[in-house]
């Protein structure tokens, strides 16, 4: 079974480097990337199945013993991530290669769109399973870097504003990271996650603390949480909507990733949670009242967006296997229902030419599945019951409740605002674009939508009240993982089977 | 080479000036602050290691060795950095084949929030009088040809506003 551990990272690598051979045989650069994708997406469920089953799964790259060879681990946190974001990414390929066969030439992704793409995946899988803080940042950038190229697609003016700012601060960010990593090294002598547990505990309070904010600091850059998220809404949105839609899913949920990593594995000890208490009721309560005041669909989305990082946070600024647990689910359902909401929009887009509610209207009429491939994620991300968004909300309000205190339930408060916000939101969006008569459509509109497309979205629809219905087990999932991060001996184990060096 | 203080000094320096030149708008300017701060990382990852002579077994004595790590820490962290260097390069001269310059301008929503001050006197933001840009100003465009323009001044932030009529 260790032989599945590095193939989420190993296969897309490959394949970006055939589809960039294959650059001039479209059809089969497609297949490729497709297949590449599904077998991903394979693995990942086999190993979230054997973590589940029998605990985490450690591979040695290279033979090299733990500490002075990299090592990827499996463990049920990290498979949970592989198989949502491995599902989320091949729906949202299907979704662009329908966009690409629709019209050549104008919207299509130019050819090194794949490879890029499933480098991006590679970087996403790597930054899951990697054991070691250097191994993150090496994800980290891979991931980043193929974000840049599928930002600036294309080359027109706007994705160059965006895309310039969005570079920046993610290199900035990446920078604070490495210096992160330079400290920790010079303090404990070693990046090894596992190895990390014992050595940074050793450590005098505040030496902790400061290791600890400057990897917070990074990763909440990453993660856009609210002092650091004003990149966000003004980058997201001028990219094409498949791009869009898989940013917004995967790359803020990886910098959440990392922030769980680092308060359960690493600095268990809760200082930080207050600070990122308030953050996180910020996070929510700021990006809510900036989506509430937007006009187009696509940056009210990234509003949105930036919002719910907020309730994840929560979660596990809680410091409880409950709140962990809750933070856990909430990330796997904002992957999929945030990626979906995206893509329905990009439908929007392609169907009347634009995005904007002032030009919008009456598509509930002229286009009933695209009002329903909108309605139900829309009602999810907001919280309506039964939706896996209510589920996701209500496990992180009641352990919000169960750990009692001012603040904790202030951001029970908040997070209930926050939800009524979001329904505000997306219910402008439906009585705008959708409710009210039709307008006339823009020039690009188009009457068909690629059956593709429309497909994949209705793909991720279902993925997204599969969530619903496998809430209960998924949930189970979700508190084992939790359960498991507390101990943090599972994973140290796992490493080092005969006990850290 | 013990880390003595120049070195640490050194990394201070070079964090405070690439950190100064971040703050530029010219994206010239920030991608040397992101050179500047990215040696200095890569100082800073180097002083963590132990120091000594070269790590190879049989040549040094296994008490005299200098840490490898960080030094293949700092190779790959160099890999990273002058190939997001190329890309920033590219970029920065991708923005000035577009708009004749390089600076990094304003989101949608800034700008409406500046031509809605400029309208209104009573409301106009402290940044307003940034004074002249560095490039030229373009010409063979009038304010009379162009419908939309409400405003007659010119402004300082001509180009953006272009952008947003087009």
């Amino acid at each position: 079974m260790n032989i599945l551990v590095p193939l989420p990272v190993v296969v897309p690598l490959l394949g970006a480097a055939l589809t960039l051979v294959l650059i001039r045989r479209p059809v089969l650069q497609r297949a490729i990337s497709v297949a590449v994708l599904v077998v991903t997406l394979a693995v990942a469920i086999l190993l979230l199945w054997h973590a589940y089953r029998t605990g985490p799964l450690v591979v040695y790259v290279g033979e090299w013993p733990a500490p002075l060879g990299i090592v990827l681990v499996a463990d049920q946190l990290a498979a949970l991530m592989l198989v949502a974001s491995a599902a989320v990414t091949l729906c949202v390929l299907l979704y662009s290669i329908g966009e690409g066969r629709a019209d050549p030439g104008q919207h299509a992704p130019v050819v090194i769109y794949h490879p890029t793409y499933l480098v991006l995946t590679a970087g996403v899988t790597n930054a899951f399973l990697s054991g070691d803080l250097f191994n993150l940042f090496v994800g980290f950038e891979i991931l980043l870097a193929a974000s840049y190229v599928l930002l600036t697609l294309g080359g027109t003016e706007e994705r160059i504003r965006a895309g310039t700012t969005y570079v920046v601060v993610s290199l900035l960010s990446s920078m604070i990271f490495l210096t992160a990593i330079g400290l920790v090294y010079a303090a404990t002598g070693t990046l090894n996650l596992a190895q990390l547990v014992e050595r940074l505990d050793a450590l005098p309070a505040d030496l902790q603390l400061v290791l600890h904010f400057m990897l917070l600091l990074a990763f909440g850059i990453k993660a856009a949480v609210f002092p650091l998220s004003a990149w966000l809404p003004d980058s997201y949105p001028t990219a094409p909507a498949p791009v869009t839609a898989v940013f917004a899913g995967l790359l803020t949920k990886v910098g959440v990733y990392a922030i769980i990593r680092t308060e359960t594995l690493l600095f268990p000890d809760g200082r930080a949670a207050e600070v990122l208490l308030m953050v996180a009721l910020l996070t929510m309560l700021v990006g809510i009242l900036g989506a509430v005041a937007q006009s187009d669909i696509k940056r009210l989305l990234s509003f949105t967006l930036v919002s719910h990082i907020g309730y994840m946070l929560f979660g596990v600024a809680l410091t409880s296997a409950a709140g962990l647990a809750g933070a856990i689910f909430y990330v796997v359902h904002h992957i999929t229902i945030q990626t979906t909401l995206f893509l329905a929009a990009g439908l929007v887009e392609r169907r009347t030419g634009s995005t904007n509610l002032d030009r919008l209207g009456g598509l509930a009429r002229t286009a009933p599945l695209l009002g329903l491939l909108f309605f139900l994620p829309a009602l999810s991300l907001a919280g309506v019951p039964p939706f896996s968004g209510f589920l996701g909300k209500l496990g992180l309000l009641q352990a919000g409740v169960a750990a009692g205190g001012v603040l904790a339930w202030l951001l029970v408060a908040g997070g209930t605002l926050t939800s009524l916000l979001t329904l505000y939101a997306t219910t402008k969006i439906w009585n705008l674009a959708f409710w009210r008569s039709p307008r006339a459509p823009g020039p690009e509109a188009s009457e068909r939508m690629p059956r593709l497309m429309v497909w994949a979205t209705v793909a991720l629809v279902v993925l997204g009240l599969g969530l619903t219905v496998a809430a209960g087990p998924l949930y189970g999932v979700s508190s084992e993982a939790a359960e498991d991060l507390r101990r943090r001996t599972p994973y140290v184990d796992a490493v080092f089977p005969d006990g850290p060096p | 080479m013990s880390p003595d203080l120049i070195l640490v000094a050194v990394v201070g320096v070079l964090f405070a000036a690439g950190v100064t030149l971040l703050l530029e708008r010219s994206l010239s300017r920030v991608l040397i602050g992101i050179i500047m701060l990215g040696n200095g990382v890569n100082l800073l990852l180097l002083l963590g290691g132990r120091s000594g002579d070269a790590p190879i077994l049989g040549v040094t004595p296994a008490g005299g060795m200098s840490d490898p790590l960080p030094q293949a820490m700092v190779l790959t962290a160099i890999v990273i950095t002058l190939g997001l260097t190329a890309f920033l390069l590219a970029m920065a001269y991708r923005s000035w084949q577009l708009t004749g310059h390089d600076e990094v301008r304003d989101d949608p929503e800034d700008r409406q929030i500046v031509r809605r001050a400029e309208r209104d006197e009573s409301s106009v933001p402290d940044d307003l009088d940034v004074g002249v840009r560095p490039w030229a100003e373009p010409t063979g465009r009038t304010e009379e040809a162009d419908p939309e323009q409400v405003d007659p001044e010119p402004g300082p932030r001509r180009l953006d506003r272009e952008a947003d009529d087009a």
